[in-house]
């Protein structure tokens, strides 16, 4: 066989390697300009209508003038009830998981459970969560029992982002502890939870995220189709955004002239989550630097 | 009498037999190396001293070992009061994300004490003897990370030392360090011995005869020859010894 001649290798090489990268690129490239396209497409369609007025006053003359007040501080109780009922249990189920469950059946299938959980459509969990919270229990349409199922909802985001924050945590960190005569209980809270807390804010910002967008889970275990007054405890109904985005989207009293209501209620619920998703960074960078000075 | 003895140790990793009926009694005051090519089994025995491998599911240990005359192994043994007793120094220097005096504390606090003066003077005495005091008088506060490796390792060290272990086993302390400052832990060592009974695993040969008193060769979870350090290096009773310790396999 005659050895192929070097200067066309390595042109086909190069050639290669640029067509190969090219089409990564594109691809890499393509997806960040669907996100540019959907956001500036929603901040030209809703920039006209965000004013002072737009996110402090009432929803006016059937929902087609003034403000979405309630569907904000709707959105926040919701997103805030849910994470308070969410993010403990799943950060102590992830850690009871991770840090004392041996490997086994039993891991096994809980940890199935928890990604079937993932799985499962956000309506099913609005059903449920009629059925448990808002009748068996007795809740009604309230904010509670909207908050418990999104609370549900997020659960298997905190535990599993939680679960890998544990994991990244080196061994040697567990060994040195327990080597000191530390029970597993002090080395899991004075050592790997110090060490994976940044990580796990991480799991903090992705169901802050998924909840705060999401409609089927509340749409029959708290959101009101119009009520423009605040809650004022937990067990009132209230407004939220993206069930207000799609009630005047779909069935509002004069859809056409609204529509410029729902792009401004879609862009303040994604510059909500944007601002989530920059104060929990914020929080991880800053938690970061001080697991290093502690 | 004898700081630590081992009677015929057998150990499992499920059905797979990691090592074969060890016995060596180690005199306190001394260094003992546990030298054998990897996976021979001398990590896993280290860790039985311990109680490391407890931590590891689906094990199991036969024969008995006694510090001070006692079964660690006996029902009713404290784990944690063990691991006072018996401080450990690993591959990796592994500081907490903490600051320098907190790494020393740690050990301090997490056994109940809460004296503040009495961990201060403890955590100065435990990195003046590790040699470390000069270089981190003036920045305890500050993170252990910013360290260098071998500045860590001394650490963590003295981190063992707090809590006054009367053994302390070493896990290849320095197969991650740099020559001065591998150097720096063997001088450590041999200082260490006058107080403590020390047991360490290494690959490095010249480590070995530096640092050590006595010797364990282990082979395929077998302990093939024990002794002297010197008797060991320059006069090995067993053929696979020497062909081990001068390199010719392994």
């Amino acid at each position: 066989m005659e050895a192929p001649d070097e200067n066309k290798l390595a042109k086909r090489k190069k050639r290669n390697q640029f067509i190969a990268f090219g089409i990564l690129k594109l691809l890499s490239y393509s997806i960040v300009a669907i996100l540019v396209i959907i956001l500036s497409f929603i901040i030209y369609k809703g920039i006209g209508v965000i004013s002072w007025d737009f996110i402090t006053q009432m929803p006016e003359e059937g929902m087609t003038k003034g403000g979405i007040y309630p569907a904000i501080i709707g959105t926040l109780c919701l997103v805030g009830g849910s994470m308070i009922f969410a993010f403990p249990i799943g950060v102590l189920a992830a850690i009871y998981m991770n840090e004392y469950v041996k490997d086994g059946i039993i891991k096994k299938i809980i940890k199935q459970m928890t990604n079937n959980l993932a799985g499962i459509p956000s309506i099913v969990f609005g059903l449920f969560g009629m059925s448990l919270f808002v009748n068996k229990l007795g809740f009604g349409d309230s904010i509670l029992a909207g908050s418990l199922t999104l609370g549900l909802l997020a659960l298997p985001v905190v535990i599993r982002t939680t679960e890998e924050a544990l994991k990244a945590v080196d061994n040697t960190f567990r060994h040195a502890s327990i080597g000191l005569g530390a029970s597993k209980w002090e080395t899991t809270s004075r050592v790997v939870l110090p060490i994976a807390f940044p990580n796990i804010i991480t799991g903090l910002i992705l169901s802050i995220g998924r909840v705060s967008g999401e409609t089927a889970p509340i749409l029959f275990t708290v959101a009101a189709y119009f009520l423009p007054k605040l809650p004022t405890s937990i067990f009132d109904q209230a407004m939220a955004l993206p069930y207000h985005l799609y009630v005047i989207s779909t069935s509002g009293t004069n859809i056409e002239e609204s529509r410029p209501i729902a792009y401004g209620t879609a862009l303040v619920l994604i510059i909500i989550v944007l601002i989530a998703n920059l104060l929990a960074n914020g929080l991880r960078k800053y938690f970061g630097n001080k697991v290093k000075m502690n | 009498m004898y700081k630590i003895e081992s009677k015929n140790v057998d150990f499992f990793y499920g059905a797979s037999q990691a090592l074969k009926n060890i016995n060596i009694a180690f005199k306190p005051n001394t260094v003992t190396a546990l030298i054998g090519p990897s996976g021979c089994g001398k990590s896993t025995y280290l860790r039985l001293f311990n109680r490391m491998n407890d931590l590891i599911d689906n094990t199991k240990i036969g024969g008995q070992i006694l510090i001070d005359g006692e079964d660690i192994y006996a029902k009713g043994v404290n784990v944690d009061s063990l691991r006072k007793k018996v401080g450990m120094v690993f591959q990796k220097p592994n500081p907490f994300p903490k600051t320098i005096f907190e790494n020393v504390a740690y050990g301090l606090r997490v056994n109940g004490i809460t004296d503040k003066k009495f961990i201060e003077e403890r955590v100065e005495t435990s990195i003046k003897q590790v040699v470390l005091w000069d270089e981190v008088k003036d920045k305890l506060k500050k993170s252990a990370f910013e360290l260098s490796g071998g500045q860590q390792q001394r650490l963590c060290i003295a981190r063992a030392l707090a809590i006054q272990p009367s053994v302390i086993l070493m896990d290849e302390p320095t197969s991650a360090l740099d020559p001065i400052s591998t150097a720096k832990v063997e001088e450590l060592i041999y200082e260490l011995k006058a107080k403590y009974t020390i047991v360490i695993v290494t690959h490095n040969m010249q480590q070995a005869g530096r640092v050590s008193d006595t010797t364990a060769f282990l082979y395929m979870g077998e302990l093939i020859e024990y002794g002297n350090t010197k008797t060991i290096f320059t006069n090995p009773k067993i053929e696979r010894t020497q062909n081990y310790i001068t390199g010719r396999f392994g």
